[in-house]
């Protein structure tokens, strides 16, 4: 095996090395938990230097899957397959690319069990980049379900009151979700005779047996998203989560649900998903204008922030199911750059909770007094969610939209009203935290960022203004597996007897 | 060149904004105001030689295309293509002009009027930042590059706004402005989407050659058949009416003038409020395909005009007067476009930017003087001790009215930009275009009126010092009334100089520029060069106008002048008679005809209503309550002993729990394999 062929096995399973070392590291003074977030810092840095690798190698003009392995494993049936497309190559980047920064944003806030933490953030990074790398359905299920049990324990354990109520929703929900999307898969298995995602994607389900399908994949990936009115567990989860754990959640394991629709959804069931995809919008919009209500009046910042989250992503599942390439390369890029921006809202966030401790709106106010470089810091990233010409948040959101527009103009209308909404939910928190003359007592002495909270935060500025202004690397890798799966999908839903089979049923 | 015109000012943003502790107030104020100098003399060095290129026209229709230089790729997807290109043609020259000659001299006096603020540099990082905005709006190649100077400009024009960030006023007014704005963009927005779906195009030229093809064709928007360039152009427009505070949007403009007041003068009187007006001009292509469209933005322009008029006579604050007034006159650059003649809308809007800014900085210089008070009932008499102020205000007050004598070359800016347009309304005809004739000549009379109550009530007199503040308090001098008039010292000279620029412009602008911009067809066509289209017939039509027609602005500028004179002048006491006698009316224009208090009701009430309805029932009660913790509660038990088996060895739970999915799900395929 040379080590084109290896680099996303080691990309997906260094983590999980980082975290066997850890199991050896005694955890008891001050010195070894310091070797532990070094180790656990070092094995993410590393694998994000192996995912940027498989970036740079990445050939952006083939839209088939590359650095592909294919090994039988279990029977015939289940194989160990892996590789990437245009699609999901980012993904993968994106996911090496927070762990760092969740490890760093952990670095003094995590106090207690901090070895068992790291090793649970270990696996769940190899759980979340193996989601993205794998070709094997059972093995993708495996890891889509597997995602869930390190963010189980990281909320129930390390999260704050409430957090068993929260973690068992967040386990609820996603967990009944996934029972149907198993089922799904054994039928897909009973039909197609193989788990190869290469091969199902070249395989034509009948119309009918599509609708189900689609149905039972939309029911655990619409919670993932989540699509409202399946979103109820993520603002709790949030709330609860531990800064770190906020970041992933809202940065990764969302994007699990879109890539979903993307690898599977709509090429897999094409016709069903043109037969489902208005009632995907009309969710699309719901969600982008009744949670962005909501998010109006929240008084708790990271449910503020959680359910702005689910607003953005209803541009993304908007501009999945345009099914053109405006569309879907708007909601690629979306979900990247949802993923930066939110994650490091959440980052934001942690920095001041880190000092007061409270998350409660109310209980800030006037901090440009004494952090200038947070403000200055928050500000870009409240542009960002706000959707502002030349930072990353823009991008996604207006090709989603121009996408959508010509296919269904209601719903672009509908979305636009998302362009308003972000700007009052994200100035009027800014404005509360932020703005206003520093009065509150125990405010007075808060600190600006500190080296570490630099190191977390600007380099996120900096990507969000880069991709604002030259989104060209994320487009560019897309464009050709995206533009494939358009023609595939316009070409299936054009033949005229599936259609008026998918209407039928 | 045009590198470094648009660059320099983000260069001089950058070095304040993330420098200014290390190198200093001083020095970052030095940066910024040296590079938008710089940049102003370059834009000049572009604009003269087009404005004064000789009158000989090209033989036939020669069209040049614009200067365009690529700066870099931006989004490429499918059909779409678009880049970051800087374009020059007539209509850019035009605004680099205005916003950095503006700019410039806003950043000059802003050395002296902010000069003992303790943030000075993130001060002119902000201008900076604006104006590099702003140059990238009126560079724009394509829909999306404007767009992105549009909001880019509304940032920095919510971070100027706010600056004093401890006012819960100042931030109330920033918010505003920001999300009124964006309901424009909303607008704007749509209209690109709807642009690109009919036209095929989101660069300029591609779009204004499909405009050909595209016209008297339909769409499906909304589920109606509409014609498809009024779709697109309604909605672009709606951008335009927040960007430019129209009629319906104009809601934030006043309460922007909660910012510093050199950043009124530059944004929301010269530069940025008249981006609106840029852009209709920039797609004059679009609009002409559309009557409907074109009727819709004269009538929207005429209301402006009329309605920010009425509302001007009656206020207090001498930034508001001022502000309404600007929204009036960029009703009347609306009016010119509507009216088809978007020659003299740029020309007003030209002329414009010069006394209106000299205004605005006149009045920063009044408040400056006069220790932050803004109300104009706590001043009077200020002539004997501000002179210069008072003969800048003067001249600026002489070109916003529009004094001159019709018909000859007499006359200060306004005079020829105002009259140009009243006479083009003129030539529209019909019942909007008389609606607007008169909606315009009447605003004329209004304008007169408040400009020069403004000067009576600030100038002349005697000084009212003692009079209690009725209004909220502004300032944090509240207490040093009494002294104000006093202590009341002229500005400095680096206040005052860029004074001195404007008034020139204010005077000599307006006649030096009138055949290129109004009064020579042929020059029009030749010095514009296709930037926007030029409809011979409504210029005709407008120099065609009859002489009672022509000489009707003059007339209702007199009026109003004599009506000013009478009630601030000769008999003080009439405007509190006026007052008492009308109260219905006095207190509906007082309050701005009610505006923010019904777009609280209607809106944003209801909005914040709606979220917590849908928050507390459906979300809690519902989702939560009803339905996620009837199943949830059973399950609770599991839950607990979840709880329980974490202490100690919680990696081996994880996996057990891992392999056990595995080994289920290997079960459930084998099994299914050997069916």
């Amino acid at each position: 095996m040379n080590f084109d062929n290896s680099i996303l096995t080691l990309t997906t399973f260094l983590p999980l090395l980082g975290a066997l070392i850890l199991l050896f590291i005694n955890g008891k003074d001050e010195g070894s938990l310091n070797r532990i977030r070094w180790i656990a810092l070092i094995a993410t840095l590393v694998t994000l230097l192996l995912s940027l690798m498989v970036w740079a190698q990445f050939d952006a003009s083939n839209p088939g899957f590359q650095f592909v392995v294919n090994k039988p494993w279990i029977g015939d049936s289940i194989g160990y397959r892996v590789g990437v497309d245009g699609i999901s190559v980012l993904f993968v980047v994106l996911s090496a690319l927070l762990m760092p920064f969740c490890v760093l944003a952990s670095w003094e806030s995590v106090q207690v069990r901090v070895r068992e933490y790291m090793i649970v953030f270990l696996i769940l990074e190899t759980l979340m980049i193996g989601v993205f790398t794998t070709l094997d359905l059972a093995m993708f299920y495996v890891f889509f379900e597997g995602t869930l049990l390190p963010m189980f324990l990281i909320i129930g354990i390390w999260g704050g009151k409430r957090r068993i109520q929260a973690s068992y929703k967040f386990f609820f929900y996603t967990f009944t979700g996934s029972v149907l999307m198993l089922l799904a898969i054994m039928g897909m298995y009973w039909n197609a005779g193989t788990t190869d995602i290469s091969k199902l994607l070249t395989h034509e389900f009948p119309a009918g047996m599509q609708t189900w399908l689609w149905l039972a994949f939309f029911a655990s990936l619409a919670v993932k998203m989540p699509m409202w009115p399946f979103h109820r567990w993520l603002p709790e989860a949030h709330v609860e989560a531990p800064t770190a754990g906020s970041v992933i959640l809202a940065a990764i394991l969302l994007k699990l649900g879109g890539y979903g629709f993307l690898r599977f959804s709509l090429p897999m069931f094409p016709d069903a998903s043109l037969y489902f995809a208005n009632f995907v919008f009309v969710l699309s919009v719901a969600a982008i204008i009744v949670t962005s209500l909501v998010a109006l009046v929240q008084t708790d910042m990271k449910k503020l922030i959680a359910y702005s989250s689910v607003a953005h992503m209803g541009f993304v599942t908007m501009g999945i199911f345009a099914g053109n390439a405006l569309g879907i390369q708007g909601a690629v890029f979306q979900m990247i750059s949802h993923g930066i921006v939110s994650g490091a809202l959440f980052l934001s966030v942690g920095v001041i909770y880190d000092r007061m401790h409270t998350r409660d709106i109310t209980a800030y106010g006037g901090l440009v007094e004494r952090m200038p470089r947070y403000a200055f810091a928050f500000m870009v990233f409240t542009m960002a969610n706000v959707g502002l010409p030349g930072t990353s948040g823009f991008v996604g959101e207006f090709l989603t939209m121009i996408g959508i527009f010509q296919i269904n103009t209601w719903v672009a209308f509908g979305a636009a009203f998302g362009v308003i909404f972000s700007a009052g939910y994200a100035l009027w928190l800014y404005r509360r935290i932020i703005f206003g003359s520093l009065t509150k007592e125990n405010l007075m002495s808060i600190l600006d960022l500190n080296l570490r909270e630099k190191l977390t935060l600007y380099p996120l500025i900096v990507l969000i203004i880069f991709f604002g202004f030259y989104p060209a690397p994320i487009l560019d890798a897309t464009a050709a597996s995206v533009n494939a799966l358009v023609s595939q999908y316009s070409a299936a839903i054009d033949a005229p007897a599936a259609v008026a089979a998918a209407v039928a049923h | 060149m045009i590198q470094a015109i648009v660059f320099l000012p983000l260069i001089g943003a950058l070095i304040a904004g993330l420098f200014g502790r290390q190198i200093g107030h001083r020095n970052s104020e030095y940066i910024t105001t040296g590079l938008l100098i710089v940049g102003a003399v370059l834009s000049w060095i572009i604009f003269l030689p087009i404005a004064f290129s000789g009158g000989e026209v090209a033989e036939g229709a020669a069209h040049v295309e614009a200067t365009k230089v690529e700066v870099m790729r931006w989004i490429q997807v499918g059909d779409m293509d678009l880049r970051w290109v800087l374009r020059v043609d007539t209509l850019t020259a035009i605004m680099l002009v205005v916003v950095n000659t503006v700019s410039s001299l806003v950043h000059v006096y802003s050395i002296g009027y902010m000069h003992d603020d303790p943030h000075r540099s993130r001060f002119f990082a902000y201008l900076s930042l604006f104006t590099f905005a702003m140059l990238m709006l009126v560079t724009a190649d394509n829909f999306l590059q404007m767009f992105f100077g549009w909001e880019g400009v509304g940032l920095a024009s919510y971070l100027l706004i706010g600056f004093w960030y401890t006012k819960p006023s100042a931030n109330a007014a920033a918010m505003k402005a920001f999300i009124v704005n964006r309901v424009g963009d909303f607008g704007f927005a749509l209209g690109i989407f709807g642009a690109f779906m009919v036209l095929g195009q989101i660069d300029f030229d591609g779009a204004f050659h499909a405009v050909e093809g595209a016209k008297g064709t339909n769409i499906n928007f909304l589920s109606w058949n509409l014609d498809a360039m009024t779709v697109v152009c309604l909605l672009l427009f709606m951008g335009a009416m927040g960007k430019s505070a129209q009629f319906l949007l104009h809601t934030w403009l006043p309460d922007a003038m909660e910012g510093p007041t050199p950043v009124s003068a530059l944004i929301h009187a010269a530069t940025m409020v008249t981006a609106g007006v840029f852009m209709v001009a920039r797609l004059s292509p679009l609009f002409e395909a559309s009557p409907t469209a074109m009727t819709f933005v004269l009538i929207i322009g005429a209301i402006t005009a009329f309605f920010a008029a009425t509302v001007g006579l009656v206020q207090n604050d001498i930034k508001r007067v001022i502000a309404y007034s600007t929204c009036s006159q960029l009703g009347y650059m609306f009016v010119a476009l509507g009216a088809g003649a978007y020659s003299a809308g740029m020309f007003h809007l030209f002329t414009h930017a010069f006394f209106k800014a000299l205004l605005f900085l006149g009045a920063g210089s009044v408040i400056h003087a006069m220790h932050h008070e803004q109300d104009m009932r706590n001043m009077g008499g200020l002539r004997h001790k501000i002179p210069v102020t008072y003969a800048m205000m003067l001249i600026g007050t002489l070109a916003l009215t529009g004094v001159g004598i019709p018909g000859t070359s007499f006359g200060f800016a306004g005079f020829f930009s105002k009259d140009s347009i009243i006479e083009a309304a003129y030539a529209v005809g019909g019942n909007a275009g008389v609606f607007a004739f008169w909606s315009l000549v009447i605003a004329a009379l209004f304008t007169s009126f408040y400009s020069w109550r403004l000067i009576f009530m600030t100038f002349h007199g005697k000084p009212r010092h003692d009079a209690p503040s009725q209004d909220h308090a502004h300032d944090e001098h509240a207490n040093d009334h009494g002294s104000a008039y006093d202590n009341a010292h002229e500005s400095p000279n680096v206040m005052l100089v860029p004074l001195y620029f404007l008034a020139a412009g204010a005077v000599l602008s307006g006649v030096v520029f009138y055949g290129i911009f109004f009064h020579d067809i042929e020059h029009i066509e030749h010095f514009f060069n296709g930037a926007i289209v030029i409809d011979h017939e409504i210029l005709e039509g407008a120099h065609a106008a009859p002489i009672w027609a022509k000489w009707s602005a003059s007339l209702a500028m007199v009026f109003g002048f004599i009506i000013a004179w009478y009630m601030y002048i000769r008999d003080p006491s009439t405007p509190k008679r006026l007052a008492d006698t009308n109260p219905g009316l006095y207190q509906f224009l007082l309050n701005k005809w009610y505006f923010d208090e019904l777009y609280d009701r209607i809106f944003v009430r209801p909005a914040l209503w709606v979220g917590r309805l849908l928050w507390k029932r459906f979300d809690d009660q519902l989702i939560d309550q009803t339905i996620t913790e009837g199943l949830g509660r059973r399950v609770q038990n599991v839950t607990a002993w979840v709880v329980r088996l974490q202490s100690g060895y919680l990696y081996h739970y994880a996996f057990a729990m891992l392999i056990g999915v595995a080994a289920l799900l290997t079960w459930a395929i084998a099994a299914g394999g050997l069916i």
